[in-house]
């Protein structure tokens, strides 16, 4: 693996100017939409994208409209990984070189339906990056929960009421378990901070074999939040400690950033009408998930 | 500007003109989205820094870089204002279209 000081930096300034993900039809303010955006931009032209069912592939595809500007396929829901490892595969047997293969899967796609697929990429060492834009649920058929909806959250499928603070579970440890496969690369991200996230897909893109990154991507119509602050409150979800940035290589966690103290997590919570419901004592019990979440992590990665 | 441009979209009238696969060639828009707006993005070039946070945080990429300003592509901004909330110099304002 290339040491991290080879790869050349990729800024603002000097990131390249073509757009491949342009003039889709995805919701104002959609936080996936800069994830998939900005990936691309890093990655360059020599892509070749494959996305699962799931906003980004139905906000891309709508005919005769094709929004990505470099080579982008839509694949069977449960099937995004293996696809990818075969697009790479057949790309190296007709002897290319210098491309990336990469798969944009929603939360729902990577941690329940996508999840076998992805399991077997990973364990073959396929030259894929997998990115998971993480909204909390599924928002593409209408916001019903997933395997990586946090707890007390409201969906369709898990309303809110007098007996139950909607969701009952808590998000899943996605990727621990993604790196407990040994992967190559696997780090976490949110679009609150996207120098951190282009870095992160900029090393991910010189990994050789598997590569993960699962990024926070806010959701304004699945929240209920207004359109300009979908950057703010994936911001807001880092400083409060509910999503952590890390990073996994070489067989070793590395937490990225690891704050003294956490803003407030009922000021992040009550900006969003998912989690309008919650009494004080949910709060409480999220608080204590994250508290044990952390001194777990502050006490095994540090 | 290097980013692709609204085509015009013919209605095929014979087989040879679909396409062969599923979609279209990559970057065919047939149509812009400047209708979904209700606000618009003005940029001060004046307090402007050039920071390109708004750059990086557009969702739709219609923000570009020319001759060291921020410009802005309305044929595909929705106006959802995360430019102008991100802004750290308060440059750009959103105007009633």
């Amino acid at each position: 693996m290339n040491k991290v000081l080879d790869i050349p930096r990729v800024n603002a300034k000097n990131m390249t100017d073509k757009e491949f993900f342009y003039g889709h039809k995805a919701c104002a303010g959609c936080g996936g939409s800069i994830a998939v955006r900005l990936a691309l931009k890093v990655l360059g032209e020599r892509t070749y994208t494959a996305l699962p069912a799931g906003c980004m592939s139905a906000v891309g595809f709508i005919f005769p409209q094709m929004a990505f500007n470099s080579n982008a396929i839509i694949t069977t829901f449960p099937g995004a990984a293996s696809m990818a490892s075969g697009i790479a595969m057949g790309a190296k047997a007709l002897g290319q070189k210098d491309f990336k293969t990469v798969v944009f899967a929603g939360d729902g796609g990577t941690a329940d339906i996508g999840f076998q697929a992805l399991s077997g990429m990973i364990d073959r060492n396929d030259d894929v990056l997998y990115i998971c834009y993480d909204n909390e649920a599924y928002m593409n058929t209408g916001i019903q929960k997933s395997g990586l909806t946090p707890y007390g959250t409201q969906t369709t499928t898990t309303p809110a009421g007098k007996n139950l603070p909607g969701t009952l579970t808590h998000k899943k440890n996605l990727f621990e378990i993604i790196a407990a496969h040994d992967i190559a690369y696997a780090a976490t991200a949110s679009i609150g901070y996207p120098q951190d996230y282009l870095n992160k897909v900029n090393k991910a893109k010189h990994t050789k074999g598997a590569s993960f990154i699962h990024v926070y991507a806010s959701c304004p119509t699945g929240w209920g939040t207004p359109t300009e602050t979908s950057v703010e409150i994936a911001k807001d979800a880092v400083d409060c400690g509910l999503i952590f940035l890390a990073e996994y290589e070489d067989g070793e966690f590395k937490l990225n950033r690891n704050p003294k103290e956490f803003a407030s997590i009922p000021d992040y919570l009550k900006k969003q009408a998912r989690f309008k419901h919650l009494s004080d004592q949910d709060i409480e019990i999220i608080t204590e998930h994250r508290d044990k979440k952390w001194s777990r992590m502050r006490k095994h990665w540090l | 500007m290097n980013r692709p441009k609204n085509k015009e979209y013919k209605f095929p009238t014979h087989i040879d003109d679909y396409p062969t696969g599923p979609q279209y060639k990559a970057g065919f828009l047939p149509e812009t989205n400047a209708g979904w707006r209700k606000v618009r993005p003005v940029v001060d070039h004046e307090a402007c820094v050039f920071c390109l946070r708004c750059y990086l945080v557009c969702p739709d990429g219609t923000i570009f870089k020319e001759d060291g300003k921020i410009k802005i592509d309305l044929d595909y901004c929705k106006g959802c204002g995360v430019c102008a909330h991100e802004c750290p110099k308060d440059a750009i304002s959103m105007v009633k279209e």
